[in-house]
């Protein structure tokens, strides 16, 4: 029991940020208004996202040094973990648009980059699925997994700090510096970065799990 | 304890189905726990709906948890 704490402090967090995030004071501001709260539920999604897909790089590098087929299935399970929260911070994102931006997938250039990055990590999981020989898929998409990661990083984070966009985070509108964000609503963002981070790691850790056992002939 | 989880939703279950009996009639009970959920035009409805649906999602996860533990338990038991 004692090495599960982490996933109880996961718990209690998360309880914590759903009631705190809809009952916390926070600034009400322009068309924005409550939905201002959305920040403790969309934006976790995608620290859970770069969390994973981090985690997925770090051990498809490992592979491609030692050709260890346990580290293969460490990195496709993140990229599936962190292609699933890709796509709910996608899908939160586009509800909160379509009612402050004026439109559910308009040519934001936030949006359309961030659709551009999910996609890519899809095609991975796709090309996964369409080699049968375990090592070379192994090998063919650890090598594509350092495309896909190269690419994500401009695509959600420079290009879109460049140019012009709804977006907090974007050429005209900075935000997300620490003296941008109200005092109130740091107390529920930080506890929910954490608290989603590491129901991410949790979910990802089951995947791994699942994962060994089923290949578990081949480790052998 | 798999099977005292299942009796305890069995429970749960028939319980709301006394509720959808009175369904029609408008809850007026008075009390702080009422008052409470009334209050700020019912957003701690939708605040508890989401604690059940967390709830719903973490237990899930625990189960399955100890289910591939325990699959993991008999694999290093060589079985």
């Amino acid at each position: 029991m004692a090495r599960h704490w982490w996933k109880a402090l996961a718990i209690l967090l998360l309880i914590y940020v759903i009631i705190a995030g809809f009952t916390v004071k926070i600034p009400i501001i322009g068309t924005n208004g409550q939905s201002s709260r959305g920040l403790f539920f969309h934006v976790p999604m995608w620290i859970c996202m770069y969390t994973m897909y981090t985690i997925s790089i770090i051990y498809s590098l490992l592979y491609l040094s030692k050709y260890d087929l346990k580290k293969d299935v460490i990195a496709s399970s993140a990229a599936g973990v962190g292609t699933f929260f890709g796509v709910l911070g996608f899908a939160t994102g586009t509800l909160w648009a379509t009612y402050t931006w004026g439109g559910t997938l308009t040519d934001d250039p936030k949006q359309m980059c961030t659709a551009i990055a999910i996609l890519i990590y899809m095609a991975y999981l796709v090309l996964r699925m369409s080699v049968h020989d375990l090592d070379k898929r192994a090998r063919i998409s650890a090598v594509f997994n350092i495309f896909a990661f190269a690419l994500l990083i401009p695509l959600t984070y420079i290009i879109p700090r460049m140019v012009d966009s709804l977006h907090p985070g974007s050429a005209t509108t900075p935000g997300f510096a620490s003296k941008d964000t109200d005092g109130s609503m740091k107390t529920v963002l930080y506890p929910a970065f954490i608290g989603w981070t590491l129901l991410s790691v949790w979910i990802f850790s089951l995947v791994v799990r699942f994962r060994k056992l089923q290949l578990k002939n081949i480790f052998k | 304890m798999i099977n005292r989880a299942f009796s305890f939703c069995l429970t749960l279950a028939l319980l709301f189905i006394s509720v959808l009996a009175n369904a029609q009639q408008q809850n007026t009970e008075k009390g702080a726990v009422n008052e409470f959920f009334r209050s700020n035009d019912k957003i701690y409805v939708i605040v508890g709906v989401l604690v059940i649906i967390f709830l719903g999602i973490v237990l899930f996860l625990i189960n399955l948890d100890r289910k591939i533990g325990k699959l993991e338990e008999r694999d290093r038991n060589g079985l």
